[in-house]
């Protein structure tokens, strides 16, 4: 009896932190040129924090539309991936399918994965893929509308918060060194490229390092990921 | 492209490759090697977008306010701290050291 309200619980929670968060995107969003409607299409349409950051990141830093778009695609193939996992854990109908795939995100499928039972994973995604959507999309409007009232948003520290939102993203996935190295490199190749490309083109470009280090497997473990492959 | 472009395309991008992960053959994404790159790639993403977050102005490099913030949120996420009190103590860290006249 308390596994599903215990569900109910972390789903609600981690909505509800999320959606706080979605005032500073309205805000920021307003602030990096973008107008009420276009702010709303994307936490309502692209409906995926990662994404929809790193897009205002490139058109506020002056950066053109193909490195906008590049950045904010290539931050959403986690999704696909995301997808992959879920329609094998949890077999949805067909009917369902394209609104689950739409709330495919980040935080609906931390919460379904760590249910070990099938319908709590279930609930799991549901419960948090719509509260965080309906929280998400309703404080972006406000954000949105107090954002012109705000005037400056680095008053308020809202640029630091959408760095420090990055590094939050990022850092549950740093589990080992060749993640860490990845990551400091990246971030040293992006920030030194900063002033000698056009915005936006530094953060695709640091993908290098993930494709060198991924394909050689530098600094990686043999066995840490997939345990199964070496009796393979 | 007009920003409207620019906002509808990624759009549609982003959701597309959400459906995608409904629909195509899982093998795509199998294998040791391909999941570890698309894994790095995400990493690189997040690490180079806080970066230039972080020291980026245009095509400027300037230090200014949001690197204390940044380096309150790190210590702040390595003490295991929830993801929304970092957000917040990051912005206020900002947003103090400018009030007083510490940072830009």
């Amino acid at each position: 009896m308390n596994t599903s309200s215990a569900v109910w619980r972390k789903s609600l929670s981690v909505a509800g932190a999320t959606a706080l968060y979605g005032v500073s995107f309205g805000a920021l969003a307003i602030a990096s040129g973008l107008d009420l409607m276009q702010t709303m299409v994307l936490s309502l349409l692209m409906f995926s924090g990662g994404s929809q950051f790193a897009l205002l990141g490139v058109i506020a830093a002056g950066g053109g539309a193909a490195a906008a778009v590049a950045t904010s695609a290539v931050l959403g193939v986690r999704n696909t991936l995301y997808g992959i996992s879920l329609n094998t854990e949890l077999r949805p109908r067909r009917a369902v399918m394209p609104v689950m795939a739409h709330l495919t995100i980040d935080e609906s499928t931390a919460v379904a994965l760590s249910s070990a039972d099938a319908r709590m994973r279930r609930l799991g995604f549901w419960v948090t893929g719509v509260g965080v959507f309906v929280g998400w999309n309703a404080t972006t409007l406000i954000g949105a509308l107090v954002g012109d009232l705000l005037g400056d948003v680095r008053t308020y520290g809202l640029d630091a918060a959408a760095a420090a939102a990055f590094i939050g993203l990022l850092w549950p996935r740093l589990k080992n060194r060749q993640a860490v190295a990845v990551g400091v490199a990246s971030a040293v190749l992006a920030t030194a490229l900063v002033p000698v490309l056009p915005a936006g083109v530094p953060i695709l470009l640091s993908v290098v390092v993930a494709l060198v280090v991924g394909t050689t497997n530098w600094l990686g473990t043999k066995s840490k990921k997939t345990p199964v492959k070496e009796a393979a | 492209m007009t920003l409207w472009h620019t906002v509808l395309l990624a759009s549609i991008i982003v959701l597309a490759l959400k459906l995608a992960g409904y629909s195509v053959p899982a093998a795509w994404f199998a294998g040791e090697r391909r999941s570890r790159v698309l894994e790095l790639t995400t990493i690189s993403l997040l690490a180079a977008l806080a970066a230039v977050q972080t020291l980026g102005q245009g095509e400027l490099i300037v230090v200014d306010a949001r690197v204390p913030a940044m380096a309150v949120a790190m210590l702040m996420f390595w003490a295991k701290v929830p993801f929304i009190v970092v957000i917040i103590a990051a912005a206020l860290t900002a947003a103090a050291l400018r009030a007083l006249g510490l940072a830009g």
